[in-house]
């Protein structure tokens, strides 16, 4: 593998701009995770007008719920969840700034429209391999939603998470391509 | 009559909770090392070789392959002349998925009710199977199930006219339709027969066979080969990203049916599909 390359969370239009699908690149920097439970009430909280728990504008979310982390360390094992059951709520946080989305799995078109108009994308990180991704992470903190336990939206500090470009800004898709170059 | 004290089945489950969440099974760890070799795709190499070092870690570390530390499947098979003392069986089951779940910081993805979904924070209860045999063995299976793959399942109530053919678009459209999501390179678990529970059961029995060992039978075995090679020609590849390899394997078991019926269950189990086992 060539020399690796390191994005810095949160996110430029810029930084976004030069991603293509299928590129494999490394974050450092601060993401949030959220997942099922939580993006059900993000958009609840949205639509009844309630500040949200951190200012979506250029960042990225983590479809994540950890396992409890060991003593002595920030995190326990944290991989990828499916995005596709984000589908439903993605495109109104997107539309509120978000960036960057982490999971694994495909999207919906409703998905894939947002990220072209709104300039962002969506990246896969490795599902299953959750020890490895938990060595990235540096720190975690609860911010929202403790009573979720699993599934309450965590500020994390991570270094060099490993992840591939699913669907670009354009609305190029890593996953269709793949697999229309090794079908027979 | 052997008497089992139901605190040693509370012990021994929580061992094999922590042991499958960790420790990925030999057979399928050789498998990712070959593949390395025979994978068409860079990238798919690359992901193969991430899944090899997560191995390592979780192994060496204690810690869980995957965070979706699934629900727990356990499979009990009890001779008939075991007689459980201290408490009752399936209590002894929960307490150590309970402990074990605790004790190795494994995550608690069990919900109490479907609709109003309240986390239990113990992971319990378990789904728990029993086949009761002759003698006095006691042997417990602990298959902990990710939703990852399990959401990427199906089940399919065939006619007898729809025939052999009729398994392999089903299994293969089943496969196709999950695509990336349930983290391949995939084990396919399929049931085929009995009624529509039994079906179910089987599939998800059939994932406990060791990956590169053979079908007994010898048309399944060919049948299983086949779809193998029509599964890793749909490209899907590691981690859906394109490639060659999208199974490792198909396991296939089959039961008796009735004559106006052809169940046929397909139970996707991920790349960590994971299982410990253990007898007192």
């Amino acid at each position: 593998m060539s020399e690796r390359r390191v994005l810095k969370a949160p996110f430029t239009d810029d930084v976004v701009r030069s991603l293509k699908a299928g590129d494999m690149v490394y974050i450092s920097g601060t993401i949030y995770t959220a997942r099922d439970a939580a993006h059900k009430r993000l958009v609840e909280m949205l639509a009844d007008g309630q500040p949200m728990p951190f200012d979506f504008d250029g960042q990225a979310v983590y479809y994540a719920g950890p396992c409890p982390a060991k003593p002595g360390k920030p995190i326990g094992s944290v991989g990828p969840t499916t995005g596709g059951r984000m589908d439903a709520y993605s495109p109104t946080l997107i539309a509120e700034g978000l960036k960057v989305m982490i999971g694994k799995g495909s999207r919906s078109k409703e998905v894939v429209d947002a990220l072209k108009q709104y300039t962002g994308v969506y990246f896969a990180a490795i599902g299953g391999a959750a020890a490895l991704m938990a060595k990235c992470v540096k720190s975690a903190e609860v911010i929202a939603f403790d009573d979720l336990g699993t599934e309450s939206i965590r500020r994390l500090e991570v270094e060099e998470l490993p992840v591939i470009v699913v669907l670009d800004y354009q609305g190029n898709n890593a996953y269709e391509r793949g697999r229309c170059e090794f079908e027979v | 009559m052997r008497t089992i004290e139901a605190e040693k089945i509370t012990s021994l489950v929580e061992k094999l909770c922590i042991e499958a969440c960790c420790v990925i099974t030999d057979d399928i760890y050789s498998c990712f090392k070959n593949c390395i070799k025979t994978e068409k795709s860079a990238l798919g190499r690359e992901i193969l070789g991430t899944l090899v070092e997560n191995a390592d870690i979780a192994r060496n570390e204690q810690s869980p392959i995957c965070q979706d530390t699934g629900m727990t499947v356990v499979f009990v098979t009890m001779g008939q002349e075991v007689h459980i003392e201290g408490g009752f069986i399936e209590d002894a089951i929960n307490e150590g998925v309970r402990r074990g779940y605790t004790k190795g910081y494994l995550r608690k993805s069990v919900v109490r009710d479907p609709i109003d979904r309240v986390n239990t924070q113990d992971n319990t209860p378990a789904v728990v199977h029993y086949e009761i045999v002759p003698g006095s063995e006691f042997h417990i299976t602990v298959a902990p199930k990710g939703f990852g793959s399990e959401n990427k399942s199906g089940l399919k109530m065939l006619t007898p006219s729809q025939g052999i053919e009729g398994i392999k678009k089903f299994v293969i459209d089943t496969v196709s339709q999950g695509g990336p999501n349930p983290c391949p390179p995939i084990i396919v678990g399929i049931g085929i027969g009995g009624t529509m529970e039994r079906a179910a059961y089987m599939s998800k029995k059939a994932l406990l066979r060791p990956v590169g060992t053979e079908n007994a039978d010898e048309t399944l075995r060919g049948l299983e080969s086949e779809l193998l090679t029509a599964i890793n020609n749909l490209g899907i590849g590691p981690a859906g990203f394109g490639g060659t390899t999208t199974a490792l394997s198909v396991n296939i078991i089959t039961g008796a049916t009735h004559i106006a019926g052809l169940p046929v269950a397909v139970n996707i189990g991920c790349h960590a599909t994971r299982h410990a086992e253990g007898s007192l």
